[in-house]
């Protein structure tokens, strides 16, 4: 249909010409629809989410899911929810931050690290390695929780910071990621140029090649960041006092006094709880999205 | 299913060869003794000692008991840590334990779990420390399920005798009477269901903790234990079928709501009256209270239904013990402690934060029973529920894996409430699992 206003130019070009240009893309009613259900399917929830964080408990019951109640709470409730149990909600806050800038930023640095040397530097059993990191890659986390828990209480760090920073530290697709885009974001030439100017190998990696991994280190630390934000399984198992809950655990512990004989049910703070859990990432996500898409970008075309 | 069961061996093997290993340090530090075993606890002197105890559990009035506790006692620390509500408190303990590492010294457990963690000899015996000396002490119900063999395996913290708990507001709109048989409560059922279709008798998708409380006050044993050598028989007892036969009819006629006990659709369903009753353990006020406010004046208690007119028989549901695990480095101080929170000071202060009482001597003052509940509209409620302490039926027991029959009941039973298959099917299905089971952790079941 847009191929009617499109001038025939037969221009002779070194690629098949395109009808279709980027700014005037072919419209499909079928991926429309595809995309608006996506939208909606992966929308609704937050909606929902935003919605009910402004209702009272009473108000959670009585009225319909996907519309405001009769009263606007948000406030209240995000007050109540920092206050709550003196103010516990913020230490798990805390604790969660501390996690993530610890664990996520540790895993995302070592990465780095190790993506570069094995895209860029050959040495003895490399196959060997990369065939251990597709294999780690594959096997999940919370399948080596156990084991890792049996591990940790051997070594006496159960029930410390040190049980959910240290097996964060490792992320084995981060690592394979930045491996494949060192491999392709650096040329070898580059670096070839920057030893013949004498430069040493932590100067090259630090002012030549750091800066071309960039968006490549913020699609790592992404990942790292939302595993660790949202890392549950590890923590529920190796932490006891809830004094160093994540979030994630702390919330479940609010969820389940609802189920608790004599327990105070607190649905409104979970809601709310739950809402003031996702901000920082939805934060992190529109903050760096544009490195991220220029990363995914990178090398597609030659400039 | 094969990891959690292999988990389980082991820390029972674990378990077993540490509580050998304190037995032993246990009889060199007491010189005096003699014999080796623990003689009663003096509590005031261990007290006045004090030392450093961690406390697994998620009883929310224990925050007030430690609070008192450490007040009184200063040299005393009691470091309370909510681990996960029943079965995610029990996974922990249990890892905990196959790592000998981070055992705490007292642990919440409830009174259907006690057998599985006494007989893997997870937990100290405290009849020598003194709870040889508490008969009489505690109701009946609660008393004999923390008993497994000749040890007694915990302190009753609280207890669920079952009452009929119901919402007057629909039985008078209806004008339906409270059933005082199970009979009466199918027609209550039908009618409450026929005048207003959104609006059911009660909620069920299937609990395995109602269930077997509910055979259970039929006069139903289908557990029998005997050391390693189980029985379970549902097919063949009678007080199963007497329960399957009533609520087959009420799942086959749609007369219960299809919602989770404790989901936000439960609590709502009690506030605006689409579910009439609920017949649970007496600890329940207290969730009212504080989870369903708009039901505040409407909600009032009755004695449970009977299986025969004139009976006036009940069961437990829910409640749980303190116990003592047998890793505790501190088991004294850990038993003064328990003593103090079930049977000390401690208990005035759960009552005042809406527990119920496991004691005797609470459930028969007067000050108790008379109490008069505002949000039951000015009921004395503890009137029924006390009584029905009382009424609990003897001789029911528990497997000694009933925390792992009850994470298959949905699987097997809870399919009765959602697919074409029966209770009683549900149930022989439910049987062949648990004897799998148990046969394969070492039991010698139905055989």
């Amino acid at each position: 249909m847009s191929t009617l206003t499109a001038p025939a130019r037969p221009a002779p070009r070194l690629r098949t010409p395109r009808h279709h240009s980027v700014a005037r893309p072919r419209r499909s009613p079928l991926l429309t629809v595809l995309t608006a259900v996506v939208l909606v399917y992966s929308l609704v929830p937050l909606a929902w989410l935003l919605i009910n964080a402004t209702k009272t408990q009473e108000d959670l019951f009585s009225s319909f899911g996907l519309w405001f109640g009769d009263s606007f709470s948000l406030w209240d409730n995000i007050v109540t929810t920092l206050t709550y149990d003196d103010g516990v909600f913020v230490r798990w806050f805390g604790n969660t931050v501390l996690y993530v800038v610890v664990g996520a930023g540790g895993a995302t640095f070592l990465a780095i690290l190790g993506g570069y040397a094995l895209a860029k530097f050959d040495f003895p059993g490399k196959r060997g390695v990369f065939a251990l990191v597709i294999g780690a890659v594959a096997v999940p986390g919370t399948a080596l929780a156990v084991p890792t828990f049996l591990m940790f209480s051997q070594l006496g760090l159960t029930n410390t910071p040190w049980a959910v920073i240290i097996p964060s530290l490792i992320s084995p697709f981060g690592l394979y990621l930045m491996w494949t885009f060192a491999a392709e974001a650096i040329p070898g030439e580059l670096l070839e140029a920057a030893r013949i100017d004498g430069a040493g190998e932590f100067r090259t990696f630090f002012r030549v090649s750091l800066p071309l991994l960039a968006p490549g280190i913020v699609t790592v630390l992404l990942f790292t960041m939302v595993a660790t934000w949202n890392n549950y399984f590890l923590p529920l198992i190796m932490l006891r006092d809830s004094s160093w809950y994540p979030l994630t655990l702390g919330l479940n512990a609010w969820n389940a006094q609802a189920a608790t004989a004599g327990g105070e049910a607190i649905f409104n703070l979970v809601i709310t709880g739950a809402l003031l859990t996702i901000l920082p990432l939805v934060a992190a996500f529109l903050l760096l999205q544009r490195y991220w898409q220029s990363g995914l970008a990178a090398g597609s075309v030659k400039e | 299913m094969n990891a959690r069961s292999r988990h389980l061996a082991r820390g029972t093997a674990l378990a077993g060869v540490l509580a050998l290993g304190l037995a032993a340090c246990g009889s060199g530090d007491d010189g005096g003794s003699g014999g080796g075993d623990a003689a009663p606890v003096d509590t005031a002197a261990v007290l006045e000692k004090g030392g450093e105890i961690t406390v697994w559990a998620w009883e929310p009035t224990l925050e007030q008991v430690v609070t008192d506790f450490e007040k009184k006692y200063p040299n005393v620390t009691v470091n309370l840590e909510n681990v996960g509500t029943g079965n995610d408190q029990y996974t922990a303990l249990q890892n905990a334990i196959s790592a000998g590492d981070g055992v705490p010294d007292v642990a919440q457990v409830e009174y259907y779990a006690v057998p599985q963690f006494a007989i893997s000899e997870a937990l100290t015996n405290l009849g020598p420390l003194g709870a040889d000396d508490l008969d009489g002490t505690f109701s009946t119900g609660p008393w004999s399920s923390v008993h497994s063999g000749d040890g007694v395996y915990g302190l009753p913290m609280d207890s669920g005798p079952m009452a009929l708990f119901y919402n007057e507001d629909v039985f008078e709109k209806y004008g339906v009477d409270v059933p005082t048989t199970w009979d009466e409560y199918l027609e209550a059922a039908r009618t409450i269901h026929e005048k207003d279709p959104k609006a059911y008798i009660a909620n069920d998708i299937g609990d395995a903790g109602f269930t077997t409380s509910m055979i259970w006050q039929a006069g139903g044993h289908p557990y029998q234990v005997d050391g390693t050598d189980v029985t379970i028989d549902f097919a063949g007892d009678q007080g199963t079928q007497k329960f399957a036969d009533v609520w087959q009819q009420l799942i086959d006629e749609d007369l219960l709501a299809p919602v989770g006990s404790w989901s936000d659709e439960w609590y709502q369903g009690l506030g605006n009256g689409t579910i009439a009753t609920l017949t649970i353990g007496a600890w329940m006020p207290a969730n009212l209270e504080s989870g369903v406010p708009q039901g505040k004046g409407k909600w009032r208690v009755a004695e449970m239904p009977q299986w025969e007119a004139g009976q006036h028989a009940t069961s437990e549901n829910g409640g749980s013990s303190l116990t003592v695990p047998a890793a505790s480095t501190n088991a004294e101080l850990a038993y003064a402690f328990v003593d103090y929170a079930t049977n000390g000071d401690g208990v005035q202060a759960r009552l005042d934060g809406g527990a119920f009482p496991a004691t005797t001597a609470d459930l028969e003052s007067d000050e108790f029973r008379s109490a008069e509940s505002e949000y039951f509209g000015g009921q004395k409620i503890n009137e029924v529920l006390a009584d029905s302490a009382a009424n609990v039926v003897e001789g029911w027991q528990y497997l000694p894996f009933q925390v792992y029959a009850n994470s298959i009941f949905n699987d097997t039973v809870g399919q009765a409430y959602v697919s074409g298959t029966t209770l009683t099917d549900g149930l022989a299905k439910w049987q062949e699992q648990s004897a799998t089971y148990g046969n394969g952790q070492g039991f010698t079941v139905n055989k």
